[in-house]
């Protein structure tokens, strides 16, 4: 029986999962660029530090020094508010992302996981969408028409892909019967058996997710919301100083944190193959313990996880750079005609397979 | 109850009263939102983590982000308002009043019992699998009727946004 965790733990790990999430953002700019200019065949960031490692630093002090701007009319609280928003949505959602296995010392379990919950994935889905009102509020508040139409933008797009998404999510939790991300990545891998990531068994459900998480991270090619042809900047049009670098760094939390999502979902988490080969060759080879080479497992999981999240990271980017924007009646379109019915046929099919008994 | 519980009927009713207050309609929006957030509160408290996500996802995530959009997209703000009339304010008093008349009425004679003397508690009754085992045996044609309706409002919705023959939209 796993005993309920020190809440002294837990709270090292939320902490270390928020500095991680905030960390990957600033090099996230950094590898945009870099891997721009290697799509684009540059050179890319390279002044500041060794191959331009200090980048973020340098652009971090640019970003607080800049003047602090408020455009006339607009409305002061919400103004500020509207980036905070935006930046707190994105930081909360990595709460329930299992980075790890359990940790054993002495007799103490530890989960590498903010917290442990039965609605893990609800909680994940209800935070992303709140995530569309800081760039509503924002939008609002900055009292110019192109700020306001990418609010609303944003806010059509949301919750058009909100919906395709939710149905993609429910042929993976009618595999796994359980909300609970930490159950959902045991399921794929059970010791003794072919580790049968959710990707063998829902890989229509996959490209839906995939798409939608690019619409609702506002990323290439659905980046209507700032699209720079059309709108000036989209709703951050009015912001300068560090209340746009919230908006453009949550909007790489957000990727950190749906490529987490996708890593758990359909890619095993925190398995990698051969984990329990690994861990007897220690125990029966090495005269390791059981429980120190249970921990070693369970790191080289939380490496293997940030190796699948850097993979959909530089995913995320290498579409960026290749395909144009999408037209905005194109991707409504996408949405509601093709994405959902897609996904309505995905659950049909999954619980025929179930129901055939094979998946 | 606990300090917790009280501090969330406190925000709850507090902007409760803000949505009513506020001048501004947007305001109006974010403090129903606030509103939603702190009942969304009172069900964890009360053990039904399902019910307190499936409201921030239904009420806050989605339903809220419509009214801002739809307020938003009409631009509603104190100037445009049209001043109304007389009658129209005194009607909505007495309808309010008869309102809350009607609840204090109703709620007056209840006594809050807690759970029953004789059943054990269980503290899995809030969660996920004993909700879904309930609503798919003793509530299952309610349910089934529920979720046809919804399926039908969503290809409604696919079906008006089709394009039609012979349709361009540049």
């Amino acid at each position: 029986m796993i005993e309920l965790p020190a809440l002294g733990w837990q709270s090292i790990v939320i902490f270390v999962v928020f500095a991680l999430s905030l960390l990957i953002a600033t090099y996230c700019t950094y590898a945009e660029r870099v891997i721009a200019a290697f799509l684009q065949d540059r050179v890319g960031p390279d002044r500041a530090g060794p191959y331009g490692l200090a980048q973020p630093l340098a652009d971090a002090v640019k970003m607080f020094t800049k003047e602090e701007f408020f455009p006339g009319g607009a409305n002061k609280a919400l103004f500020v508010f509207g980036p905070c928003l935006a930046m707190i949505t994105a930081l909360m959602s990595s709460a329930v992302i299992p980075f790890g296995n359990i940790m054993n010392f002495g007799n103490n379990l530890f989960f590498l996981q903010g917290i442990e919950v039965n609605i893990g994935m609800l909680w994940v889905f209800g935070v992303v969408s709140l995530g569309v009102y800081g760039v509503m509020i924002g939008g609002w508040a900055s009292n110019n028409k192109f700020s306001l139409l990418g609010a609303i933008r944003a806010a059509s797009q949301n919750i058009s892909y909100e919906l395709a998404m939710g149905m993609a999510l429910i042929a993976v939790l009618m595999i796994s019967g359980t909300l609970s991300l930490r159950d959902i990545t045991l399921q794929q891998s059970v010791a003794g058996e072919w580790h049968v990531w959710n990707i063998v068994k829902q890989p229509l459900g996959f490209i839906i997710f995939l798409v939608c998480a690019f619409a609702e991270t506002n990323r290439t090619p659905f980046d209507l919301p700032e699209c720079e042809t059309e709108l000036v900047g989209g709703y951050h049009t009015e912001y300068s100083s560090m209340k746009l670098g919230l908006y453009l760094f949550s909007e790489y939390v957000n990727i950190f944190v749906v490529s987490a999502v996708m890593s758990v979902l359909y890619f095993g988490g925190f398995n990698f193959p051969f984990q329990y080969e690994l861990r007897d060759w220690f125990v029966s080879s090495q005269g390791w313990e059981l429980a120190s080479a249970q921990n070693l497992i369970t790191l080289l999981g939380t490496v293997g996880l940030f190796l699948k999240i850097f993979a959909f990271i530089f995913f995320f980017m290498w579409i960026r750079w290749t395909l144009p924007r999408f037209r905005y009646d194109q991707l409504m379109r996408l949405g509601w005609t093709i994405l959902i019915p897609l996904a309505v046929f995905n659950i049909v099919l999954t619980g025929g397979l179930i129901l055939a008994g094979v998946i | 109850m606990s300090p917790i519980f009280l501090f969330l009927t406190f925000v709850a009713l507090l902007s409760a009263l803000g949505v009513v207050f506020a001048k501004n309609p947007v305001h109006s929006v974010l403090f129903l939102i606030l509103t939603f957030f702190s009942l969304s509160g009172h069900y964890l408290l009360l053990n039904a983590q399902f019910l307190a996500a499936v409201n921030i996802i239904v009420y806050a995530g989605a339903i809220m982000v419509l009214f801002l959009f739809v307020i938003m997209f009409l631009n509603l703000n104190v100037d445009t308002e049209p001043h109304k009339p007389a009658l129209a304010k005194i009607a909505a008093a007495v309808a309010g009043g008869s309102l809350l008349l009607i609840l204090v009425a109703a709620l007056k004679d209840v006594t809050p019992t807690g759970v029953a003397a004789g059943t054990a508690f269980n503290s899995q009754i809030g969660m996920v699998d004993q909700l879904g085992m309930k609503l798919y045996t003793d509530y299952l044609l309610p349910f089934e009727l529920a979720s046809v309706l919804f399926l039908v409002a969503m290809v409604g919705a696919v079906m008006l946004g089709k394009r039609e023959v012979g349709e361009r939209n540049f």
